[in-house]
């Protein structure tokens, strides 16, 4: 997990008919985290929604994505290599919480249980393997769902107002605790959110959208 | 690649077989059929049809039997959503709605002809006290002539039906608050969801109307069963001449099926025209500004009719369960003197078969629809083209048409072409018949579910590294599973419920639960009536008890999956 990853976005520009959202260009080092602030509608979930490879058909994007230097504008989602996480910690509530855990984890991975087991002792869940995710609280599912991203070995991360819906006390041990662990891993990260606050604890450097 | 094909692969299936049917009704209703050396045309066919004796009079009960059983059920379920309030009762009755949509329309018909029967449970309660008499009456209410029993008896299937229709298309209006404003604005509950609610829900659910229109306009069993006889309804005399030993009636019938087409036509623009006159109406009376006036009895009536019509259908089925018990029951007796387990016993050995084929038909057209629907689905979702407005009207249009086309205009059709190809009747016919009636019902269960499925959960999914196909197995599908196991439940009650295309396509050597307990009604044997009718009625719920309870079953420990995800 101590990759060193590089994640380019080269003259983005995404454009709805004639007009245009967005414009950008940025690289993002490794452990690194690139905040995109900007109000509702200036285009932020559209920018994750291209660099995930989610576009809907209505937009037209030009530029380059370069992950790690190969060009992944074109691949589908799931062969970038990049996760996401978002507001919602959306653990899948027909597994368990070891079960969401192992969803994302590559196959070749080695002693997988152990491996789960391991996670959930860093997050101070052990033991919770067989619970059900909807029996936790709020910052534990949230811790879960980083793990779970974590753990499926991504090369970079998407970062959607991953925040915005905890609890003041919790989201500033959140913030700690993500930051943390993507600088740890030397993952790229690419934050999209509207509170400053975000901004400040990620520490990286700092886009500003207009409507 | 297979997935691209699934839209395509259903419109062919629907429309393919329709358009087929069709052509083959209107040819040898000109007089050409050379399998039957009618090799020129002419307009003889017509001449015969039109020299059958009470034609215009069937034609005229299947026309108004349409138009009034639309009417009705649409103004009772209107009024019962006007006037619904959250009470206990209304939660009751919206529980409801399933299971009397799942009970088979001909299991429905008998509950309701063993009712209102002149020696059916309402004269045997009110007598001899109300009425004096001692043995029954010498009344024609079951099968009159003027279809009144038989518009009731499609009014009750047809409530549930439209009430689940709008009930599902209620939340995209968000009546809650529309009712909150006009109440700010001094309108009384029920007066101000007629006039905020009502006039936005009926174009959503303009399409199953029509259904409704096309179905009872043209229907054959509940017509077999409470129809007027001397003449009966003309789907009901197209297919006795179809089936008439003399196979030059051919002709007539297909004339017959051509002519049932334009009543059923006739039937919605009918209907079309008095939509746009009540449209000014209402207008007129919403402009008016009337916030109180008639409050009471709208309100009274909306819960009222809808209770009466619930009622109906469940004393009718347990009616059914009554006779298919009863030992000897003089007439005034309100329940029989004893029961008796003969007429199950002498009717087990026959239903083994027909019930065997009931399940392998149902289970098989099933299998294939929902199959089809999510693969359809499914493709739209991964190439992100959701139906926009426009299409959306289209390929829903192409949806409805084995609903609103009359089944015995094109069915008749489709059995010319399958014989000239030289297919036997067999299982698969019939399972392919039932599927153009199963895949359309199960496309529109399965496809409300499927849209407002949260896309977040796939996306995650993807970039947890899950291959799309992946991303459908093991995400999509489980937190699907529930409503995938109700469009189940809805297909198989759609096939199991099949008359038509199982007598025809079966050429009657496929026999079912229904069409054997169908083939009873002209033979008047209560008790067996009964046993055949409570099978055919419970059968239905055997798929939707398992779509309840598996799901209950298997996230036994998953509380986020109680509720939809």
């Amino acid at each position: 997990m101590n990759d060193r990853h590089h994640l380019a976005l080269e003259q983005i520009r995404i454009t709805l008919g004639e007009v245009t959202l967005l414009e950008l260009d940025a690289a993002v080092g490794p452990g690194e985290v690139l905040t995109v602030m900007g109000p509702s509608g200036s285009g932020k979930s559209t920018l994750l929604a291209f660099v995930a490879g989610f576009l809907a058909p209505a937009f037209q994007a030009t530029g380059r994505i370069r992950l790690d230097g190969r060009d992944i504008t074109r691949l589908p989602a799931e062969r970038r290599g990049i996760g996401l996480l978002f507001q919602d910690p959306l653990l899948f509530p027909h597994l368990s919480v070891a079960g969401n855990l192992r969803f994302g984890m590559p196959r070749s991975t080695p002693d997988r249980s152990d491996r789960v087991e391991d996670a959930l002792g860093e997050i101070g869940l052990a033991g919770f393997g067989d619970r059900d995710p909807a029996t936790l609280s709020g910052g534990q599912q949230a811790r879960v769902a980083l793990m779970r991203l974590l753990l499926s070995a991504p090369c970079a991360v998407l970062l959607d107002e991953p925040f915005a819906k905890l609890d003041t006390h919790l989201r500033h041990e959140m913030r700690q605790l993500v930051f943390s662990r993507l600088h740890e891993a030397g993952l790229p990260s690419l934050l999209v959110t509207h509170d400053r606050e975000d901004a400040e604890d990620a520490g990286g450097s700092l886009i500003q959208l207009s409507a | 690649m297979i997935l691209r094909l699934a839209p395509v692969l259903i419109v062919t299936l629907l429309v393919g077989p329709i358009l087929a049917g069709l052509a083959m009704a209107v040819l040898p209703a000109f007089g050409y059929l050379p399998a039957l050396g009618g090799d020129t045309l002419g307009l003889a066919p017509w001449r015969q049809l039109v020299a059958q004796p009470g034609l215009w009079r069937s034609v005229a009960v299947s026309f108004t039997s349409g138009l009034v059983t639309t009417a009705v059920s649409l103004v009772v379920v209107l009024l019962f959503l006007a006037s619904a309030t959250g009470s206990r009762l209304d939660h009751w009755i919206r529980r409801l709605v399933s299971p009397l949509l799942s009970i088979p329309h001909a299991a429905a018909a008998f509950g309701l002809a063993f009712l209102i029967a002149p020696s059916g449970l309402v004269a045997r309660l009110v007598s001899p006290g109300l009425t004096g008499w001692e043995r029954p009456p010498d009344l024609l209410i079951v099968q009159d002539p003027w279809g009144l029993s038989l518009m009731a008896g499609l009014i009750i299937k047809e409530i549930p039906f439209l009430l689940l229709m709008s009930l599902a298309a209620l939340p995209q209006l968000d009546p809650e608050r529309r009712v909150a404003i006009a109440r700010s604005l001094g309108y009384r509950p029920t007066i101000a969801w007629l006039k905020v609610v009502a006039p936005a829900l009926y174009p959503l659910i303009r399409l199953p109307v029509y259904a409704v229109i096309a179905y009872a306009t043209s229907v054959v069993d509940v017509a077999l069963i409470l129809g007027p006889t001397l003449p009966p309804t003309l789907s009901v005399s197209i297919l006795t001449w179809f089936n008439d030993p003399d196979l030059s009636r051919r002709f007539m019938a297909s004339a017959g099926a051509v002519l049932q087409l334009g009543v059923t036509a006739a039937a919605l623009a009918t209907w079309w025209c008095l939509e746009c006159l009540a449209t000014r109406l209402i207008r007129h009376w919403i402009d008016r500004g009337g916030r109180r006036h008639g409050e009471k009895p709208l309100h009274l009536a909306g819960k009222g009719l809808i209770l009466l019509a619930s009622l109906i259908a469940f004393i009718g089925i347990a009616g059914l369960a009554l006779y298919s018990v009863a030992g000897f029951w003089r007439f005034p007796d309100a329940l029989p003197q004893s029961v008796t387990t003969t007429h199950w016993v002498r009717a087990l050995p026959s239903l083994a078969g027909p019930a065997s084929s009931t399940a392998i038909i149902a289970i098989a057209s099933t299998l294939i629809a929902v199959v089809l629907a999510l693969a359809a689905l499914e493709n739209e979702q991964r190439t992100g083209r959701q139906p926009a407005q426009g299409r959306l009207l289209s390929a829903l249009g192409l949806l409805y048409l084995p609903l609103i086309v009359p089944q015995i205009a094109f069915l008749f059709g489709l059995v010319v072409v399958m014989e000239s190809l030289g297919t036997r009747p067999q299982h698969g016919l019939v399972i392919f018949g039932h599927l153009l009636f199963v895949l359309p019902y199960v496309f529109l269960s399965l496809s409300e579910a499927y849209r407002r499925f949260d896309p977040r959960w796939t996306r995650l999914a993807l970039t947890l590294g899950a291959s799309r196909n992946a991303a459908f197995w093991r995400v999509r599908l489980p937190l699907l599973l529930a409503p995938m196991l109700t469009a189940c439940a809805v297909g198989l009650a759609v096939s199991i419920g099949q008359y038509l295309p199982t007598q025809l396509l079966g050429a009657g050597r496929v026999p079912t639960v229904t069409t054997e307990a169908v083939a009873l009604a002209s033979g008047g044997n209560r008790r067996a009536i009964g046993v055949w009718a409570l099978v055919q009625a419970s059968l239905p719920l055997v798929g939707f008890t398992i779509a309840i309870g598996l799901p209950r079953l298997l996230w036994s420990n998953r509380r986020g999956m109680r509720g939809t995800p």
